[in-house]
């Protein structure tokens, strides 16, 4: 989106250079849902940042025994700061900006179904992020303790009651969390309502782009789980401010009671945000292999499986707190059985790609790195689903790789890939392809680097959360692999950055078209205009611009 | 630009699709349906676990003139809906108004009975575990009242001016959703506080 969205494409009449002030006051008014897209990733990213700078002082600090860069409270905060910034401040506004840039352009409609409530959506995600690290300063209120929340991402009673939680730390943990959950909310039921009601004309259910298809599922997970978090997070409110007994032991209340609301969201939310990844993987993959994608209704049905059975494990991550065998017995079986579907759609993605024509762009190979790391990330998964393997390994920094490798082997690699894959659309530009085989393979090797020890370090017994520990138990050297990998990863990002900002600048034209691609958002400009498209488009099957470039041979005849 | 529907014109396709009021509403409903559904979890899973009283049996009164306005209520919008619909404004605005009385009453009717309980029983929200599981979820439900009783007021301010016609029967109805679905938490509210929890 130019600054011009007003002038027609094709016009070539240079406007007069708008000034900066207006430029600004353009993008804060804006109801555009690709100018919100852009907005969300671009604030994603720079939370990115934030939170992964949190994360090299934690590593830098567990570098050697007995290190003392941070003290322990400090450690504390980091690690709250760091899981709480990467899943609500990171990857929800990089999956929801995702949505709101694609799903209309892939579904041919104008915009979302309510434009205000977008941008409304954004900016409560935006301002919570704000209160979030406002707590910084802010979070001493008046009683002198604490700055930054300081009782993790999960933020377990009773460490969050007045008794031990005391100025406002956790206050601000709240509100950011729970407003920038409304805004996720509100844009949930507006992608729901966008595709449910904004298809163009032709395009089925079963025609749609499984890019939409798994984005729906996502978006009916938010609306249906990402309520018990704010239920839970008000009654914690009550509990704060009003003396309400919810989780407070002494008077009768349950903190385990917490753990199940909190996980009833927790555990949803990590397909919430994995699917995504596989969203973005599913357009991908058959583009750069020159197939469609294999088995088109198994992929709906192991999303919708995926997003069914996933709402219904959650307490495996309560294996430790002593529930019945029953409870064990049944999260585990549940947990496992979501692997069936995972393993369906790792499979597809293969049978795409068997006897196609590979292409190996940037992000096809992103792709293919997330294609490996997930499958590790899968196997631990289902090692830990098992409830007397956990046991043994709960709170360990095997629990620490194996999420690891789910959010930045599974999602980050996918979400990377769909950057690299739309940038073109958005911008207009290509992405260097020098840089951007630098940021991949920094990124397999830092990553793997750094994430692959932990497994080793969580057999070998080292909880996680330790700001430090003894140097006699043989996690020094685990520990020191895992460090330096950051710097790999570090100096990744950098060529991902110099890469976006050079390529902005100097990248070659990309065209309308320039993966060879099949869905919509591939037929209007890059970027595209303000109302998206001219006429809106009538397909007739899932792969409307392959019937457009091959009228001898299109897709409707099969489908 | 676009050359898809320059390309495909030659079928003509029927395409209908549901309207977004409708469907954003209905998702809102899913939505505050999962909350709810946690604040009555709490609710539930409390029950006889305060430590000390007052308990539900010594203070709850079965609170039947307020059940009853407000589910009537529920009956007055529809007849207001099906009024607006065939372009009877005055009947609309009348019944509308009668739904927002009901609504009052059924608020005035929590305020008492939360006025006896804190002062002639002391039960306040941080006195038990009756007391907080109560009064948030009672408190939730009345203030979803509130929500819905500012909007139905707004759009009678709207029709008394003479700005609501015929064709705004949709919204209406889409409004009317919500109001049905407060009216059916409230049924869910009083089993689980009124009946089992007694």
């Amino acid at each position: 989106m130019s600054s011009m969205g007003q002038a027609l494409p094709g016009s070539h009449a240079t406007p007069a250079r708008v000034p900066l002030t207006l430029r600004l006051h353009g993008w804060a008014m804006t109801v555009d849902h690709k100018r919100l897209g852009i907005m969300y990733i671009a604030s994603g990213l720079v939370f990115f940042v934030i939170a992964g700078l949190e994360a090299t002082v934690m590593r830098l600090q567990l570098l050697a025994p007995h290190n003392d860069i941070v003290p322990p409270e400090t450690f504390n905060r980091l690690f709250t700061m760091h899981g709480t910034t990467m899943v609500f401040l990171v990857g929800m506004p990089i999956i929801l900006g995702m949505a709101n840039y694609l799903v209309p352009l892939m579904i041919g409609a104008r915009d979302l179904a309510f434009p205000r409530l977008n941008a409304l959506g954004f900016w409560l995600f935006l301002f919570g992020g704000v209160l979030l690290y406002f707590s910084v300063i802010g979070g001493d209120g008046l009683y002198g303790a604490g700055t930054a929340p300081d009782v993790g991402w999960f933020a377990y009673a009773p460490l969050t009651g007045r008794a031990f939680s005391r100025g406002h730390s956790t206050d601000y943990w709240i509100l950011s969390v729970l407003v920038g959950g409304f805004g996720s909310i509100a844009t949930s039921i507006n992608i729901v309502t966008t595709v449910i009601c904004m298809r163009c004309p032709g395009m089925t259910l079963d025609k749609m782009p499984l890019y939409v298809w798994m984005l729906f599922i996502v978006a009916w997970m938010v609306i249906l789980v990402m309520p018990p978090l704010s239920a839970a997070q008000i009654m914690l409110l009550l509990d704060r401010f009003l003396g309400a007994k919810f989780f407070d032991t002494q008077a009768g209340g349950s903190a385990v009671l917490w753990q199940h609301f909190f996980w009833i969201f927790g555990h949803p939310e990590v397909y919430v945000l994995m699917l995504p990844g596989f969203a973005a993987a599913s357009e991908i993959i058959p583009v750069f292999s020159r197939k469609p994608i294999f088995g088109y209704p198994m992929m709906v049905a192991a999303t919708v499986a995926i997003g069914v059975v996933g709402m219904g494990v959650w307490a495996h991550h309560m294996f430790t707190v002593g529930m019945s065998a029953a409870g064990n017995t049944f999260f585990a079986m549940a947990t496992m059985l979501v692997a069936i579907p995972t393993g369906v759609k790792l499979f597809n993605w293969l049978g795409t790609m068997w006897g196609g024509k590979i292409r190996f762009g940037l992000p096809m190979l992103f792709c293919l790195g997330f294609l490996f790391q997930f499958l590790i990330a899968g196997l631990t998964g289902v090692m830990l689903a098992a409830a007397p393997f956990d046991w043994q390994l709960s709170d360990s920094y095997f629990v620490v790789a194996h999420f690891h490798y789910v959010l930045i082997g599974g999602l980050l690699f996918t979400l990377f890939a769909g950057m690299y894959y739309w940038f073109p659309k958005a911008t207009g530009k290509m992405p260097g392809e020098r840089l951007g085989r630098w940021h991949f393979w920094l990124l397999v090797l830092g990553f793997n680097l750094t994430f692959g020890p932990q497994h080793i370090l969580g057999i070998l017994g080292m909880p996680r959360r330790v700001y430090t520990y003894a140097p006699d138990r043989g996690w020094e050297l685990w520990n020191e692999i895992s460090t330096v990998g950051v710097a790999f990863q570090i100096a990744a990002v950098l060529c991902f950055v110099v890469n976006v900002l050079w390529s902005l600048r100097a990248g070659e034209s990309a065209g309308e078209d320039p993966w060879d691609a099949w869905t919509l958002e591939w037929s209007t400009t890059s970027p595209p205009p303000a109302y998206n498209f001219e006429t809106l488009p009538v397909v007739r099957s899932r792969r409307p611009l392959w019937d457009l470039k091959h009228p001898e041979d299109p897709d409707w005849k099969y489908e | 630009m676009s050359q898809t529907a320059a390309t495909l014109p030659e079928q003509h396709i029927e395409w209908t699709l549901p309207s977004r009021g409708r469907v954003g509403m209905c998702g809102l409903i899913v939505t505050e349906s999962a909350l709810f559904a946690i604040f009555v979890v709490a609710y539930l899973f409390y029950i006889g676990k305060s430590l000390i009283g007052p308990y539900p049996p010594e203070v709850l009164e079965l609170p039947v003139l307020a059940t009853i306005c407000l589910l009537s209520s529920s009956g007055t919008i529809m007849v207001a809906e099906r009024a607006l619909g065939q372009g009877r404004v005055g009947t609309f605005g009348l019944w509308w108004a009668v739904t927002i009385g009901l609504g009052v009453f059924f608020l005035g009717a929590t305020a008492v009975e939360w006025y006896e309980l804190i002062y002639q029983h002391g039960l306040t929200i941080a006195t038990n575990l009756f007391g907080t599981t109560f009064y948030s979820l009672v408190g939730f439900h009345a203030f979803h009242v509130t929500v819905g009783l500012i909007m139905l007021t707004i759009v009678l301010v709207l029709t008394m001016r003479g700005a609501v016609g015929a064709e705004a029967a949709e919204r209406i109805e889409v409004l009317g959703f919500y109001w049905h679905f407060v009216d059916a938490v409230w049924v869910v509210v009083f089993t689980v506080v009124y009946v089992i929890g007694r």
